[in-house]
């Protein structure tokens, strides 16, 4: 048996060192989560927030923002203080780091773009429970070193923030005629019998509009089709 | 009286968390495959949601607000501790949570048999944080009304799940496009309920 646990030591060991910044592990964890493990469309996380706040691209943006922010710093406090966390208490441990973030990041919001702020409501205090986070501090940072931990976090959070503008600008263009408060659709169009679509700004078609993205995503990438 | 059963009826259909805000979607998705534990987390939420926010509604009121710890003494009028309403909240949650959980499993075995596995999910539920935030935002002007706010949000995800759950399992037997299946299908349903959902928009409660 020592001789077992030896062998492991010693693989560890000589592991360590010889891993680069960016290994082909690590770059892994940067571009999975932008498709095969995308937190929104494959892992069904974060989805809350990714429905509600898709009215306009520039509140897309900034709850994008808020998440990487918010990710990065819970991954990294977490992946550091992980092997110091009682198991039994993880989950409030995780619930008080990330709170602790989600209020700095609303006091900024506050101070810098209060109009912003105002409209996305209670969401941003919903990053707290954004599934997205505690998913990935639950499955990752508690298991992983902290360089690691900080490229999951800025992958699953570009996986999460692309899926959100996606969603946003097919909101805006289609419903409101413009794409970050600028218009796009030219005023002749209108005159041709063109209205800006309604049901875009509406809630359910956020919903709507990320199955039709899952169901392109799925038709390009087979191996992600489910069973039944 | 009138009052709390308007905004007990309005949480259910008018501002329903799932079909109007999206709160709980992840748990919702995640745990909807059968009418049995759709039943189970839809009961543990309405029980979580129905205790934590009259809870929140006191810390609210005589912690948090502005002026709120005057009855602790005068000169601490002008304390605005609201910042802290995220932490305080999430906070009181899991702990709520947590005594539920143990409270239920003394006195209940038969219920925690049911909700068990459902009661720690909850804790990291956005629809009970989100009651909390919105019974803030609202400003309710009295215990009763956020209970009833409460209790009322909670059936409406309770009616949310069940329903997601019964057509998930029928649709089972559908042809469905191979790329959809699962997820995908899921959400667009879900769009189409909320479309349903918002026939109640125009009544005035």
């Amino acid at each position: 048996m020592s001789t077992e646990v030896k062998a492991a030591a010693a693989e560890v060991a000589v592991k360590e060192p010889s891993e680069p910044l960016f290994s082909k592990k690590n770059k892994r964890l940067l571009t999975d989560p932008l498709n095969d493990s995308n937190p929104i469309t494959v892992q069904v996380l974060g989805i809350c927030s990714a429905l509600a706040i898709t009215v306009q691209v520039k509140q897309a943006v900034v709850m994008s923002l808020s998440v990487l922010a918010v990710m990065i710093g819970g991954n990294l406090i977490i992946s550091l203080i992980r092997n110091i966390i009682p198991s039994r208490i993880r989950i409030i441990v995780q619930l008080v780091v990330v709170a602790s973030l989600v209020i700095l990041v609303d006091q900024v919001l506050k101070a810098y773009v209060y109009d912003v702020s105002k409209a996305l409501s209670v969401f941003v205090g919903l990053i707290i429970t954004n599934c997205i986070i505690m998913g990935r501090l639950e499955a990752f940072a508690l298991a992983n070193k902290p360089w690691p931990s900080i490229l999951d976090a800025i992958g699953n959070a570009a996986g999460y923030g692309w899926i959100l503008i996606a969603v946003a600008v097919v909101r805006e263009l289609f419903g409101s005629g413009t794409l970050m408060g600028f218009t796009i659709i030219p005023e002749s169009v209108f005159g041709f019998g063109y209205m800006n679509n309604n049901m875009m700004i509406l809630p359910p078609m956020a919903l709507i509009t990320v199955g039709i993205i899952i169901w392109i995503q799925r038709s390009k990438n087979t191996a992600l089709i489910e069973e039944n | 009286m009138l009052d709390l059963v308007n905004i007990f009826v309005k949480g259910i259909f008018i501002e329903n968390m799932i079909f109007a805000y999206f709160l709980g979607m992840c748990s919702y998705l995640a745990v909807s495959k059968t009418v049995k534990t759709g039943v189970g987390l839809g009961a543990a939420v309405i029980f979580v949601l129905g205790i934590t926010v009259p809870v929140n509604y006191l810390i609210e009121n005589y912690v948090l607000k502005e002026g709120a710890l005057i009855w602790l003494d005068e000169s601490y009028a002008s304390i605005d501790l609201s910042f802290l309403s995220f932490i305080m909240f999430i906070a009181v949650i899991a702990s709520m949570v947590q005594l539920v959980e143990m409270a239920v499993e003394k006195f209940a075995p038969a219920l925690y048999g049911a909700l068990g596995i459902f009661l720690p999910l909850i804790a990291v539920n956005c629809s009970i944080l989100g009651g909390a935030l919105f019974m803030q935002e609202r400003q309710y002007s009295s215990i009763a009304e956020a209970t009833s706010f409460g209790l009322g949000s909670g059936v409406g995800w309770f009616l949310a799940i069940v329903a997601i759950a019964a057509i998930r399992e029928k649709i089972k037997y559908s042809n469905v496009p191979a790329p959809l299946r699962g997820l995908g299908i899921t959400f667009i349903i879900t769009g189409l309920m909320g479309i349903a959902f918002m026939a109640f928009m125009g009544i005035e409660l």
